[in-house]
């Protein structure tokens, strides 16, 4: 059996290469390269450095496992980079690396998997796939700290046949314990948490630079539409933003509302951030669709717990209900259902009151 | 499973004789060469001497023509700006398929005030002499045409496009990077045409880290890295006098073993051609139509990822390249395939396998047998 292994020069995935050697599987080790500067220079943060790659290379060399990098900077340039700037250029606030993983990664990787002639696709995620009666299921992570169901909400049945997932049955301290026991170089690395594509580690810089359309100067109001401030574009803001808001109030103000068309952000209190529901569109099922008034518990933010909600809506928009008013998620980003420690499913936040507005 | 190396290209096997002669010069010939004690007489010594020879090799007036630098990638720079700054004239000609080593010196003097001019290719990769001599002018500072592509294999016609840029105007100085054409092709200043050649010991059987450019006498050229005064000059450091007799050695044998490599590798590569060809009709040969370096094999394989043919490959034991490496190994567009009118999608299909001195009888056959069966998982 030959297994491929998606590195990305974390210790995860250097544990996730060894694991699968001593499982007894031919190893070939692959990192995508997505991105790199204009003058053709790997990316200094993120998950795809040079460093990082050269990391990579170094522990498949330790495991004496074949390694390559392949070139996916179109495709992620396409599917990734330039809705990602369109995204925020319309009021929404982007999550690359989920589109990545929805529209570039695992598909690349699968098709790879077949044409390289391996059998099954192997990341370094903390989180676990569970099969029942030949149904697969995705299952929060042993280690529930550093768990990531939430970003591989999108691998349906086909994908979750296909792909293994060794560090989600082991704590993050005995994957580290693991890569130090084999002497991995990657054994004491940090996790990354940057976009690959945004060297600055401030995505406004990476907006100035790629679509300068971005500065749109415009008001800064309050709920009642009195102008309090003014802003250089909207893209520079986030629903829920409290820093850098640049309007001295006495009570903590928050973004509230982001129209571009207006080129006008709205600021508030923490209670006119609460909303009662969220709707989302692009819908991925890991299985079977849960129906109209099913109780799931939903994940509306990669570091935030999930809290209980009702179903009201499925189709090409899905609407959920929460039973306790919440923080309004930022459009763009994703919200994932669960079903206890298993995922469901997950889609893309829409501004579900501009959609009602406009019916 | 043997391993059946086809990418001679980008680098080839040490000649023994090479190796035997930088050992020799470690042992005897070690001292710093610009000493003026009797060490140094005889490190400079040794390096004299290859410089003649290699001088002799290339048809430089003299030795003095000869500058020993760091590498193919060192020569053409140093040919480049080093002209370029040392002209009154502010443009600089050379063709799209250019090696990265010409093409990205160019644009670096952009920043400086310089033009680019730059001058097309067939399909075949080959440079069309009228296409060069109507684009000089009274303000050409340079003009830089490779003797042979690197990834295509194809031959240009340098002497011809020499005369007709010499018609236009006959101070133009002419460069040609003869990097991947010396191990199988004459290159001289007479077959040339040239007053500039650049040339790399490792892809003729030499060391890494070594390779020299010829410099005609009535060339103005200003040195592009400071230091000493070494090589008159043109190129300061401390000589690298066990590289420089080590590529002299492997130079002298390449030019001695010539015709015998244009015969042998020439049959080995055209046995894989045709063996490939039989057992896979779709395959065309890139730059066939053309003049072609006998080692080189570029391959388009519609429909075929070349990424995932060569990671096959690498598997199935035959080592082979497409487009040029980036600093991650990422397999990246190939500018020279762009040039000659491939589409990015075409371009991603196409693998470069080359031949070297070292390649034994049979390994093209047995290659060819290889690369058909991972084509035949593929489809």
């Amino acid at each position: 059996m030959r297994a491929l292994v998606a590195m990305s020069g974390g210790v995860d995935s250097s544990v996730a290469a060894a694991l699968m050697l001593e499982q007894g599987y031919e190893v070939v080790g692959v990192t995508l390269k997505q991105w790199e500067e204009p003058d053709g220079a790997l990316p200094v943060a993120g998950c795809c450095t040079l460093a990082d790659a050269e990391d990579a290379r170094r522990v498949a060399a330790q495991l004496d496992i074949p390694y390559y990098v392949l070139d996916y900077i179109e495709e992620f340039r396409a599917a990734v980079v330039e809705p990602f700037a369109q995204g925020y250029l319309n009021g929404l606030t982007p999550n690359p690396c989920i589109e990545c993983n929805r529209n570039v990664r695992f598909d690349a990787l699968l098709e790879r998997t077949s044409a390289l002639g391996c059998d099954v696709l192997v990341t370094g995620h903390h989180a676990r796939i569970v099969e029942v009666d030949g149904v697969y299921r995705l299952r929060r992570a042993v280690d529930d700290t550093k768990d990531q169901s939430y970003v591989l909400h999108m691998l349906n049945q086909q994908a979750l046949s296909k792909v293994r997932l060794p560090i989600g049955e082991m704590t993050k301290a005995a994957v580290r314990e693991y890569a130090a026991g084999m002497g991995l170089r990657t054994a004491v690395k940090a996790d990354s948490q940057d976009i690959c594509f945004v060297a600055s580690g401030d995505y406004r810089d990476f907006l100035r630079t790629t679509h300068p359309e971005v500065a749109a100067p415009g008001a800064i109001v309050d709920t009642t539409g009195a102008v309090v401030g003014e802003h250089a574009g909207t893209a520079d803001f986030t629903i829920g933003q409290r820093k850098g808001l640049g309007v001295a109030v006495g009570e903590a103000r928050y973004v509230v509302d982001i129209d571009p068309r207006e080129r006008t952000v709205t600021i508030g209190t923490r209670d006119d951030l609460l909303v009662s529901d969220c709707v989302v569109r692009d819908m991925r099922l890991v299985h079977t669709a849960p129906r109209v008034g099913d109780r799931v518990a939903v994940k509306v933010r990669y570091r935030s717990d999930p809290v209980d909600a009702t179903i009201t809506a499925v189709g090409d928009q899905w609407r959920f209900v929460f039973d306790e008013p919440q923080v309004r998620p930022a459009p763009g980003q994703t919200l994932v259902m669960y079903d206890g420690e298993f995922v469901l499913g997950g889609g893309i936040i829409i501004d579900g009151r501009r959609e009602i507005e406009r019916r | 499973m043997n391993h059946i190396y086809l990418d001679h290209a980008a680098t080839t096997a040490l000649r023994p004789c090479a190796a035997e002669a930088m050992a020799w010069a470690y042992t005897h010939a070690n001292a710093n060469a610009s000493g003026l004690h009797q060490p140094a007489r005889q490190a400079k010594n040794a390096m004299e001497e290859a410089r003649e020879e290699a001088a002799a090799l290339l048809g430089a007036s003299r030795p003095l023509d000869v500058v020993f630098t760091a590498g193919g990638t060192e020569a053409n720079n140093l040919a480049i700006s080093g002209v370029a700054l040392a002209s009154s004239r502010r443009t600089v000609v050379v063709s799209d398929v250019e090696h990265d080593a010409v093409l990205h010196t160019a644009r670096s003097l952009t920043r400086f005030g310089y033009d680019i001019k730059t001058v097309g290719v067939d399909r075949s990769c080959r440079i069309a002499p009228d296409d060069v001599a109507n684009v000089v002018d009274s303000d050409t500072a340079i003009v830089s045409i490779m003797a042979a592509n690197n990834e295509i294999g194809t031959i240009q016609p340098v002497a011809e496009i020499a005369a007709g840029v010499r018609a236009v105007d006959p101070t133009i100085p002419i460069h040609t990077d003869a990097v991947q054409a010396f191990v199988s092709e004459p290159v001289t200043r007479a077959s040339t045409g040239a007053d500039l050649i650049s040339l790399a010991a490792h892809k003729f059987g030499g060391p890494k880290g070594v390779g020299l450019l010829v410099v005609n006498r009535e060339v103005r050229i200003d040195p592009i890295l400071h230091g000493g005064g070494q090589e008159a000059g043109r190129r300061p450091g401390t000589y690298n006098v066990a590289g420089i007799v080590a590529m002299v050695a492997a130079m002298k044998r390449a030019a001695e073993t010539r015709d015998q490599f244009r015969s042998e590798v020439g049959r080995e590569r055209d046995t894989f051609e045709a063996t490939l060809l039989a057992g896979w009709p779709d395959a065309v040969v890139n730059g066939g139509g053309a003049p072609r370096l006998v080692q080189h094999s570029h391959i388009h394989f519609p429909g075929i990822s070349a990424e995932t043919l060569l990671i096959r490959l690498d598997q199935a034991g035959v080592g082979a390249s497409a487009g040029s490496a980036c600093q991650s190994g990422a397999v990246e567009p190939s500018h020279v395939l762009t040039a000659m009118g491939f589409s990015q999608a075409a371009a991603g299909e196409c693998v470069r396998f080359t031949f070297g001195w070292s390649t034994k009888p049979g390994e093209g056959s047995d290659a060819a047998h290889r690369i058909l069966s991972v084509l035949g998982e593929l489809r």
